[in-house]
């Protein structure tokens, strides 16, 4: 194996227990917003399409760029945007109108 | 075109910098109260590796050396707006309920993009393959193309284009298998002959393979799926990184391949079930099926009222909530949240007792009811709740079944050892529920037939809109 391979196998391999360990810790409560924020992360991909434009230079190739550039711009754009419209409705406190209403009385 | 050794430096430390931001920014996920701005953290992240890497293409790049064609431009420029205006609009108007058909859908075009990526790499490589590229290539478009025809079904179940039932036809076993051994071995051929047509066979027999992988997996299964999908999706971005041999790639591609396995293995724990014996499938129930197949054989229930509900919870001091999977079914979170408010407004503690696998994805209980404008600080996981049943007047559980039966504490049946919510303990209990029929376990639930347990028969949101009416009028 080449170096390169092998400082990226490292990486591949720290990556990953760092992520165990990152990820063990969020609440049940946050799973769905987690696993679309992380959904968002893998839209990295879009870099990778960048770097493949560098490389096409024929008609299959210019098609798959564009394929591979909208599909991993719809991940990141949309990922990011529907967490955080997402983590945008928890709150810690119900809306103000409702908990302006006297407690524990009988209205 | 020049190299600039500087700029290939600069670029490799905004990549360390992103990076952090994606570490950093999970992090913040801990609590709802910094979530929101990790999220922007790993957005911002993004943002600065993919900017890099553009100024890099252009200005001078030293391993894909060559000026970028003009075309080539063209179609990455009109594929990212094309994509952004698309992703951008999808995430703005999604309903909550359909969150996880979005998630599954952007699993699809990630698992997709990697694949194209190595693709293209291939293409440009030729003949001049070795193990270490050809291996990554060989994973890349199977993990990749597996989870893009594969989350398009699990899509399409979730949104009813699809049967949610499991899916079977006869040999369909056998094709699968098939479908495996011809990607793998296909994708192990590529070391020593690394013709293009063989690529295009391992992508094709992997696309056939996710499709019959996800058709067999009854719709309540989906919450592991779609972990799964994205852990595989993250791999696939890692592979896709190793091809073209970029760093960010593979640290963002592990660190989500990370979590959706650790999301899978807590899923696949709250329902009682391997991995592996849900990927197999064949069993599991569709969306409609559950609850009214049968109705338990003449099983002594006492059932009770709207009224009677009302006045219980009134005179409560401490309620919890019990949600369950007919309630996101019947689309009833809002009078949900609106009854908790209610009680909450009159100085009742009231909780939500939400089991990990509530809902059709992985914490999609949470988020329906957080939509509904239910604080975060009154969802409790089933860990934190299940000592409060013990002081808790009245248990309201809406459309959960299996989770809450305590038969899972003996030994000797289908949910022995599931983890459930000590709903029993409570000093009263109401079910909503539309029949006595089964949960997904095939199971009489011995809750229902407990000494302090009533029944309200009725669909979720008709049941739940009548104790609020009831409260309402009670409290005047």
């Amino acid at each position: 194996m080449s170096p390169d391979l092998l400082s990226n196998l490292a990486l591949f391999v720290l990556a990953l227990l760092v992520g165990f360990e990152v990820i063990s810790k969020i609440p049940a409560t946050l799973h769905t917003p987690m696993m679309s924020g992380a959904n968002s992360i893998h839209g990295v991909v879009l870099v990778g399409a960048v770097l493949i434009a560098g490389i096409a230079d024929s008609l299959l190739g210019y098609l798959l760029v564009f394929v591979a550039a909208a599909f991993a711009a719809m991940n990141v754009v949309g990922g990011y945007v529907v967490t955080d419209r997402m983590l945008g409705m928890f709150r810690a406190k119900p809306k103000p109108a409702a908990a302006a209403a006297p407690e524990g009385t009988d209205r | 075109m020049t190299t600039l050794p500087w700029l290939d430096t600069l670029v490799r430390l905004v990549y360390l910098v992103a990076a952090v931001g994606f570490v950093l920014g999970l992090h913040l996920m801990r609590s709802p109260a910094t979530a929101r701005k990790g999220n922007l953290l790993s957005a911002a992240g993004m943002a600065a590796a993919i900017a890099a890497t553009a100024i890099l293409l252009y200005a001078g790049d030293a391993e894909h050396s060559g000026d970028v064609v003009a075309w080539a431009t063209l179609a990455l420029v009109l594929g990212t707006l094309v994509g952004s205006v698309g992703g951008f609009v999808s995430a703005r108007r999604v309903q909550m309920t359909a969150m996880p058909q979005l998630v599954s859908l952007f699993n699809a075009v990630g698992g997709g993009a990697a694949a194209v990526v190595a693709f293209v790499e291939f293409l440009r490589v030729g003949d001049a393959v070795t193990a270490g590229f050809a291996i990554p290539v060989g994973l890349d478009v199977i993990i990749g193309s597996v989870t893009f025809s594969g989350s398009l079904v699990a899509a399409g179940k979730l949104q009813g284009w699809v049967s949610g039932a499991p899916i079977t036809f006869a040999g369909s076993r056998l094709a699968t298998a098939v479908s495996a051994v011809v990607a793998l071995g296909g994708a192990a051929w590529i070391v020593v002959d690394s013709s293009l047509w063989l690529l295009v066979v391992v992508t094709v027999a992997s696309l056939a393979f996710g499709i019959l992988m996800v058709l067999p997996i009854g719709g309540a299964d989906m919450p592991v799926v779609i972990s799964l999908l994205n852990a595989f999706t993250g791999l696939a971005v890692a592979m896709a990184g190793f091809v073209v041999d970029n760093q960010i790639m593979i640290i963002a591609g592990a660190l989500v391949g990370a979590s959706g396995a650790i999301l899978t293995q807590q899923m696949a724990e709250a329902m009682n079930r391997s991995v592996l014996a849900i990927m197999v499938g064949g069993f599991g129930t569709g969306d409609a099926v559950a609850g009214d197949a049968a109705v338990g054989a003449a099983a002594e229930v006492r059932r009770t009222d709207a009224d009677d509900v009302a006045i219980q919870l009134a005179y409560a001091s401490k309620v919890i909530i019990v949600p369950g999977y007919g309630l996101a079914a019947a689309q009833a979170q809002r009078e949900c949240g609106e009854l908790g408010q209610l009680l909450t407004d009159r100085g009742i503690t009231v909780y939500y007792a939400v089991h990990p696998v509530a809902g059709r994805m992985p914490g999609h209980m949470n988020v329906l009811l957080a939509e509904a404008d239910v604080p975060y600080t009154q969802l409790k996981e089933m860990d934190e709740v299940n000592p409060e049943f013990d002081t808790c007047d009245v248990a309201l559980v809406v459309g959960a079944n299996d989770v809450t039966n305590p038969a899972a504490r003996r030994p000797g049946n289908a949910i022995s050892g599931m983890p459930i919510l000590d709903v029993d303990r409570a000093r009263s209990i109401v079910v909503i529920k539309r029949s006595l029929g089964h949960g997904y376990a095939g199971l009489d639930n011995e809750l229902y037939g407990a000494p302090a347990t009533s029944m309200l028969f009725a669909d979720a949101k008709k049941g739940l809109g009548q104790i609020l009416a009831a409260v309402k009028a009670y409290a005047g």
